[in-house]
Formats: structure tokens, C-alpha cells, sequence
């Protein structure tokens, strides 16, 4: 599948759909969206750009192995899960929040870092599972 | 005194990463890990041997009443000081022994935690602890005895030792829980108390089988012995110390510890005479039928475990002070002919006992231990031996009307025993020295000083028996239920009967010593019997369990991915189908629908049609596009009925899903072999079977009236709780947040299976 004009528009297309995916995490408090449909996103992104441009391309832009976003992803999770038993001695997975919205992201709260380790585990276990099964097809 | 346990334990965690060290020259301090565990044991002896007890409770599972209860009583205390003690001596000859092995650090871990499991065992007063060290005990044994692992027979033997052993456990363990139902109790000091309540329940017979079960297993008793010569295969050190010193005697010790609450009935005492008295005599004989020195030693320790049984089994006074007596005297003989005989092994290579002769020209201070250990093995005065056999002819004459036939064959295994002794002791010492082992040399002191202490107690306690009567014996009997007045241990007590069979003991097995020769076509002739011998009977037992299991095995798990899937599926309908048959009503409220659109049924169509072309095409790639197609519809279908969330989901995991199918698709080979007509319409059946079932089920789920209200309070509480507008977000992250966290750990471990199962194939390509 080495057209192109899909390669050319894969390599707009990938920071556009990685911008979206944030974009649908973030948003997924208020509006449809969320950590897991995010990191679909994301990771369709990612396997588009591997479609047009060959699996090694796509795994040097990438850098390091999908499957390393895990355990980072779920130690995200675990912590935002933990802190407000470490910072407010409230129990495990209580939502705490900061008093005043950020600019842009609104209100930020251990639920959003929690959907960003969703987010985070949902990329890495799509990649490590599309790549695997394409390097060993 | 937990810390004294976990000694042993926490020795082994350090050793994984001191280990490099402790392989070298630092082998002996080991040594002193044990040796410490002795003095710290050793002085209760004073407060035990006054009377007292010592106690002491640690919480664990306080849910499940199981704590760590410990208390050293007289029974305990004699265990202690032979696991420790034998241990110190053991640790420092392994030292030597193993010296420059490349595993000496594992042996030492494997061999602490058997010391402390062991420790374990003969302190507990929580009876669920106690199962947890006894099977600590039998996983570090198999460890040990399967040490060698390169060598088929020593895996073999380490599996049906854990097998045996670990059986016995479970019985352990399924006595122990009916116990602590009736006596509404795990603590065996207060299970004392109950002791009526046990003798009237009606699962006496039941509890008294299982614990028979754990301590015949543990302690090699008749038809369960054939693990032991097994167990030899383990190096020297392991087999001096667990399998004649401490391990096998923990069967042994469960018994004393249980005569006070479940003895003194018919059912105990006859089955332990019985079985005693079988093991003892058949083990004994066995000992005439080899020829390696080890095999002779492992069946006269089975024969001294009968004694050991046996005795308790007569359930006298004068049968505790002999049985109590005796498991020090077997200690102390038994593991210096071990030691010995690991000597003899490490310096000729050898431990044929038709090749063995004249070593003591060579191995001059390892000749006085055997010849010493011999003698007390042979009961001859005035080694401690021969107070131990005393006492035993003493318990058995006076046992009522069988006393005669007790005696006679007490008298048989004692002689037998005599004459395996003097095999295993003297017989490799004496004569001519043949020319092969004139390059023997003394090993160094480590090896050769421990089965010297060991011989010299033996004859020491002999001659100085009131070194062990007040401080162990007499604690340990009165710890069996047996109070009275006090003990009295005489090497010497004058002309009588038991003098007279003592002197028949010694001069017959003397005889069949100098007239019997052992020989390799004796050991082959009774190897003709090992067809009917317990230990082929429960190795075919095992291998057809293994059949069994692998033909049920085969018909489950044959391989193919779409039978896991239809018999998931089949199961399924047949469970939520039967229990919808069962509670349904089947009223559908047609009102409540909304009414169809124009879109809803042109998706439908599509999807329709979708389903049809994926069924019919003859085309892989074409069905997996005519499945993507479907996905999409059930998409549109979530946007119709506003749940944008779900739709975005569907939509993603459905694109991603395709291209999944397409890259494995994609590689397949060109030709096309579809499932035949009979097995489609089988999975057209089910599939439709299927599907029909999850309709009905959605209709009846929206007919229950309850789930409105946690609608509602999801609803409500979205934003007051959790600060968030979208409700189903909100669950996700919030209220439902723990799930979440399972299901992406979960997707983590799917990945990981996915990533190494192609990967591990991969590798195995390469490799080719």
C-alpha cells in the first residue's frame, strides 16, 4: 500500500489525529469522549502511519516500544487512583480536584490523570498487539 | 521465638544475593546460623525440664483463626535440639563436603528452609501453621533430594517423594479443619482440652484415618515407605539429615503430639502397632536384599520409624521413655552412619558395601564413628543404644497377652537391625585393604569431626544417661499425657529377662553378620517382587492418571479456536437459556418502543445485507470488509439512539478490528478451503440460537423496572460527586474507577500474552 498520496497525507494526518485524540480525552469529562476512545484514536493514528510508510518507519518515529506505555500508563492510573490517600488521607480513588480550571484543559482532577493512564494503556496494548501480529504474519 | 523460626528463612533470602560469597571459603560460617538456633533452644532446657511450657501467640489470619502459635514443651524441645544440632554438624560437613560446587549457595538456601520449616512444624500449637511448615517441609525436600538435576533418577525420586509427602499433607490439612470444627479450635494445646468432644463425634474414625494418613506418609511407614530409598538419591548431607534425622520423624512427632487428644483408643493403638510392627519387620528384612550402603541404611531407618511407631502405638508410659529414648539414640547412630558413609563415598567413589573393606588403614578417625555408631545401632553396651533397645523389650513385655509376640518381633528387627549397623559401620573398615583404595585419604576435619561428636554422644549419654533423663526424657513423656513418677534410665539393671534377650539380640546378629554375605544376586532376586511392591502399584497409578488426564486433555484442548469458541458460545445459550426458560414471563410492552425511522431501517438494511454477504462470499478479505460494515451500522445505530460515546467507541474499535483481520489475512496462503455445508449450518444454528438469546435477554432487561433508579443516580450525581457532564466518562473514571483499573490491567496482560506467544514462536524460528 506504498501510494503516495497516502504517504504524503499520513504524515499530515498523524499530528492532526494525535492533536484529536488529546483533544477527545480531554473533553471526555463534559462531552463525549474519553481516555479509551482516545487512545484508539491515537493508535489508529499511528497504524495509518504504518500503513503508508512501512512498519519500521513508523517504529523509528516512535522511538521506543509501544508495549513500554503499559506499565507507565497503568502506574499513572494507580497513582492518580492513590493520591488522594497520600495527599488528603481520602480513600483509595477518591476524586480530588484543583480549585480553579486551566486555561484551555478546564478543571483538572486526579479523574483526568486516571483517563490519561487509560489513555496511555489503550495506545501501548494496541501498537504491541498490530505490530506484533504484522512483524509475525 | 518467631525469629528463631524465621532464622532459617530469611538465612535463604539473604544467600540469593550473599550467595557468591558463601560458596568459597565463607562456606562454614553457614555453619553458625544453626549453631546459634542450638544455644538459643538450648537454654529452655532448664525452665522445660521444671515443668514449664513456653508460649507464645502472634496474630496472623485472626479472620480465619489461624495465628501463629508457638509452644516448646518437652516433645518439642527434643526435636529443636536434633534440628538444630544435627543441623550445626550437617551445615559444617556440607561445607566440605560440597566444597567448590557451583551450587553450594543454593544448597544452603534449600537446606535453611528446611531447618526452619522444620522448626516450624515441631513448635506450632496453631494446627493450620503447623500444615503450612509440614508442606514447607516436603516442597524443600524435594528440592534437596532432586539437587542433582541432571540426573533423571534423582528427578524422579523428588517427584514421588513431593507426591507422597505432599499427599499426606493434604490429609494433614482435612484433619485439621474437621478437628477445628468439633473443637470449635486450631489451637492444639486447647483441642486438649476437647478431648472428650473428639472421642464422642462421630468423625473420629475420620479424623484419626487423616492424621494416620499425614504422619505414615511423612514418616515412611508400611505402604507408603518406598519414598525413601528413593530419597537417597539426594547428596549425603540431605540424606543424613532429613531422611534419617529430622524430616522422616516429623510423621512421628505428629503422632506423639496427637496421642494426648486423639489416643488411647482401639482404633489408635492397634493400628499403630500393627503398622509399626509390619513396616519395622519388612524393612528390617529388606536390609539383608542390599548392597549399596545407603539403600541398607535407608530401610533399617524405615525400620527404626516402625520401632518409633510401634511404640507409640502400645501407648504405655514405659512405650513413650522408650520411644522418646530411642529417637535420640537413632539420631545419634543413624546420622554419623550417614556422615560415614558419605565419607567413604567421597573418598573411594564407591559405596558398594561387597567392595568396601580395610578403609580403616586409611580413614583412621571415620573407622572409631562407624565402629561407635555400630555399636550403639547394635545395642551393645554401654552405648546409649543399648539402653534404648532395653527399654523397648521392657514396653513390649509387659504389654499385656501379646507382650510375647510383640517381643519376638521387636527382638527380629532389633537383629536385623544389629547387622545393617555393623554393614554400614565396621564392615568397609575391616580386612584387607584393596589396592583401588590405597590412594584414600582423610578428608578435612570438617567432615570427619561431626560423625565423631555424634558417635562419642552416643556412648557418652550411655554411660552418663542422666544427662538426658530429667532435661528431655521425662519432659517429653509428661508433654504425651503421661504424668507419674519419675523416669529412671539405667544403663545397668542387673540380671533378667531383658538382659538375656538383649545378649540373644546381639549374639544372632552377630551371627548373621559373619555368616550372611550380601550380594548383588540377592538384590536382584527380590528385585523380581517389585511388581507387587506398593511402589509400582501407586507409579501406575500415577502414569494412568496421566493418560487419563492427557486424553481428557486432548478431547478440550484440541486446538482449534473456532470449537473454544462455539462451546463458550453453546455453553452460555444452554446456562442463560435454561435459567430464561426457568423465570421469564415473556411480556414485551410494545407501547414503550419508539417508533421506526426512515435511517433506522435503511442501517438495517445495510447491515442485512452486510451479515448475508459475509456468510455467502467466498472471499476473506471481502467478508472481513462486509464485517467492518456491520460494525459501522451498529454504530449509527448507538448515534440514533444518542449515545455518542459508545458510537465513537464502536466506530474506533471496529476500524481497528478490521485492520487487524486484514493483516492476518493478509498473509495467509491464497487458497481458499471454506468449512464444509454440515458444519455451516451447525454454526448457522447456533449463531442464530445466539443471537435470539441476547435479543430476549435486552427485552427483558428493559422490562425490569430497577434499573431506572441507578440511571438516576448516576444521572444526578455525575456532576455533584464527580464533576463531570458526561455520565458515562463519569462512571468510567469515577464511580466505577477500581473496574477500570482491572480492565486495563487486564488489557495489559493480553497484550503481554499476544506479544510473547508470537515473539516465542518467532524466536524458535530463528533457532532453526
Amino acid at each position: 500500500m506504498k501510494t503516495i498520496i497516502l504517504r504524503t497525507a499520513s504524515n499530515y494526518l498523524l499530528p492532526l489525529l494525535l492533536l484529536f485524540s488529546i483533544f477527545i480525552l480531554l473533553r471526555g469529562h463534559y462531552l463525549p469522549g474519553g481516555g479509551f476512545v482516545g487512545g484508539l484514536i491515537a493508535s489508529i493514528a499511528f497504524v495509518l502511519h504504518a500503513f503508508a510508510n512501512g512498519l519500521e518507519n513508523t517504529k523509528n518515529l516512535i522511538k521506543m516500544h509501544p508495549g513500554f506505555l503499559m506499565p507507565v500508563g497503568l502506574l499513572v492510573a494507580f497513582l492518580a487512583g492513590v493520591s488522594p490517600a497520600l495527599i488528603s488521607n481520602l480513600p483509595f480513588m477518591t476524586g480530588i480536584w484543583f480549585p480553579e480550571p486551566l486555561a484551555v484543559i478546564g478543571m483538572v482532577g486526579s479523574a483526568l490523570f486516571f483517563d490519561i493512564g487509560v489513555y496511555l494503556v489503550v495506545i501501548g496494548v494496541s501498537l504491541t498487539i498490530i505490530f506484533t501480529i504484522t512483524e509475525s504474519a | 521465638m518467631l525469629t528463631a523460626i524465621l532464622t532459617g528463612f530469611i538465612f535463604s533470602l539473604l544467600l540469593v544475593v550473599a550467595g557468591k560469597y558463601i560458596k568459597g571459603k565463607a562456606a562454614i560460617l553457614s555453619a553458625l546460623v544453626p549453631l546459634g538456633l542450638f544455644i538459643y533452644f538450648l537454654q529452655f532446657t532448664r525452665q522445660i525440664s521444671s515443668g514449664e511450657i513456653i508460649t507464645k501467640t502472634y496474630e496472623w489470619v485472626p479472620s480465619l483463626g489461624v495465628n501463629l502459635g508457638f509452644t516448646l514443651d518437652g516433645i518439642s524441645l527434643i526435636f529443636t535440639l536434633m534440628i538444630t544440632g544435627i543441623g550445626f554438624l550437617v551445615f559444617a560437613y556440607t561445607a566440605t563436603y560440597l566444597k567448590g560446587h557451583e551450587y553450594l549457595d543454593r544448597f544452603y538456601g534449600y537446606l535453611g528452609i528446611f531447618m526452619a520449616a522444620m522448626l516450624g512444624v515441631v513448635l506450632s500449637d496453631n494446627i493450620i501453621s503447623l500444615f503450612i511448615f509440614w508442606e514447607l517441609t516436603s516442597i524443600s525436600s524435594f528440592f534437596l533430594i532432586g539437587f542433582n538435576n541432571k540426573e533423571k533418577a534423582s528427578r524422579k525420586s523428588a517427584v514421588l517423594a513431593l507426591s507422597i509427602t505432599g499427599i499426606g499433607g493434604l490429609l494433614l490439612l482435612a484433619g485439621a479443619l474437621i478437628l477445628g470444627n468439633i473443637t470449635g479450635t486450631y489451637s492444639i494445646s486447647e483441642m486438649l482440652l476437647s478431648k472428650d468432644l473428639i472421642a464422642e463425634s462421630s468423625h473420629y474414625i475420620i479424623i484419626v484415618i487423616l492424621i494416620f494418613g499425614a504422619a505414615f506418609t511423612k514418616s515412611a511407614q508400611f505402604p507408603f515407605h518406598f519414598w525413601l530409598p528413593g530419597a537417597m538419591k539426594a547428596p549425603t548431607p540431605v540424606s543424613t539429615y532429613l531422611h534419617s534425622a529430622t524430616m522422616v520423624k516429623a510423621g512421628v512427632y505428629l503422632l506423639m503430639r496427637f496421642t494426648p487428644s486423639l489416643g488411647n483408643t482401639e482404633l489408635w493403638n492397634t493400628t499403630l502397632i500393627t503398622v509399626g510392627a509390619i513396616t519395622m519387620v519388612y524393612a528390617a528384612i529388606h536390609t539383608l536384599f542390599r548392597t549399596d550402603l545407603k539403600g541398607i541404611l535407608a530401610y533399617s531407618t524405615i525400620a527404626a520409624l516402625g520401632i518409633l511407631v510401634f511404640l507409640i502405638g502400645l501407648g504405655t508410659r514405659e512405650a513413650f521413655v522408650a520411644a522418646c529414648v530411642f529417637i535420640l539414640v537413632h539420631a545419634l547412630y543413624k546420622a554419623t552412619l550417614f556422615l560415614v558413609t558419605g565419607i567413604i563415598d567421597h573418598e573411594t567413589g564407591t559405596r558398594d558395601v561387597t567392595r568396601l573393606s580395610g578403609l580403616r588403614k586409611v580413614l583412621l578417625p571415620v573407622a572409631i564413628a562407624g565402629f561407635l555408631a555400630a555399636i550403639s545401632n547394635a545395642g551393645i553396651p554401654p552405648s546409649f543404644g543399648f539402653i534404648g533397645k532395653d527399654l523397648i523389650y521392657e514396653a513390649t513385655l509387659h504389654f499385656g497377652n501379646t507382650g510375647v509376640l510383640l517381643t519376638a518381633l521387636a527382638i527380629i528387627t532389633n537383629i536385623l537391625l544389629l547387622y545393617a549397623g555393623f554393614l554400614a559401620g565396621i564392615k568397609p573398615f575391616t580386612g584387607k585393604l584393596p589396592q583401588s583404595f590405597e590412594k584414600a585419604h582423610m578428608p578435612g576435619f570438617l567432615m570427619w569431626i561431626p560423625p565423631l561428636i555424634l558417635a562419642i554422644l552416643g556412648i557418652t549419654i550411655g554411660v552418663f544417661p542422666s544427662i538426658v533423663q530429667d532435661s528431655l526424657i521425662q519432659p517429653a513423656v509428661t508433654a504425651m499425657g503421661q504424668n507419674g513418677s519419675e523416669i529412671q534410665i539405667k544403663l545397668w539393671h542387673g540380671f533378667n529377662l531383658i538382659l538375656g534377650l538383649s545378649a540373644i539380640t546381639i549374639g544372632v546378629g552377630l551371627l548373621i553378620y559373619f555368616l550372611f554375605k550380601p550380594s548383588l544376586k540377592l538384590e536382584k532376586g527380590i528385585a523380581k517382587f517389585d511388581k507387587i511392591a506398593p511402589k509400582s502399584i501407586v507409579e501406575s497409578i500415577g502414569y494412568g492418571f496421566g493418560q487419563g488426564s492427557k486424553k481428557v486433555t486432548g478431547l478440550i484442548q484440541n486446538g482449534y479456536l473456532r470449537y473454544y469458541v462455539s462451546v463458550i458460545i453453546l455453553f452460555l445459550v444452554l446456562l442463560t437459556g435454561y435459567t430464561l426458560l426457568q423465570n421469564t414471563k415473556y411480556v414485551i410492552d410494545y407501547d414503550s418502543f419508539s417508533e421506526l425511522t426512515v435511517y433506522e431501517v435503511l442501517t438495517l438494511l445495510v447491515m442485512a445485507v452486510g451479515i448475508l454477504y459475509t456468510v455467502f462470499t467466498r472471499s476473506r478479505l471481502a467478508a472481513v470488509a462486509a464485517m467492518g460494515v456491520v460494525g459501522l451500522a451498529i454504530s449509527l445505530i448507538f448515534v440514533y439512539y444518542s449515545a455518542p460515546d459508545l458510537a465513537m467507541t464502536q466506530f474506533s474499535i471496529d476500524t481497528l478490528t478490521v485492520i487487524l483481520f486484514v493483516l492476518v489475512l493478509y498473509r495467509l496462503p491464497k487458497y481458499l478451503k471454506l468449512s464444509d455445508r454440515k458444519a455451516r449450518i451447525k454454526d448457522g444454528i447456533l449463531s442464530v440460537v445466539f443471537g435470539s438469546l441476547i435479543t430476549v435477554l435486552a427485552l427483558e432487561v428493559l422490562g425490569e423496572p430497577q434499573g431506572s433508579q441507578i440511571t438516576d443516580f448516576y444521572a444526578e450525581n455525575a456532576y455533584v460527586l464527580a464533576k463531570g457532564k458526561n455520565v458515562v466518562n463519569v462512571i468510567l473514571v469515577d464511580f466505577r474507577g477500581i473496574d477500570t483499573f482491572m480492565e486495563i490491567a487486564v488489557l495489559t496482560i493480553a497484550a503481554i500474552g499476544v506479544f510473547s506467544l508470537l515473539k516465542l514462536r518467532l524466536t524458535k524460528k530463528n533457532r532453526k
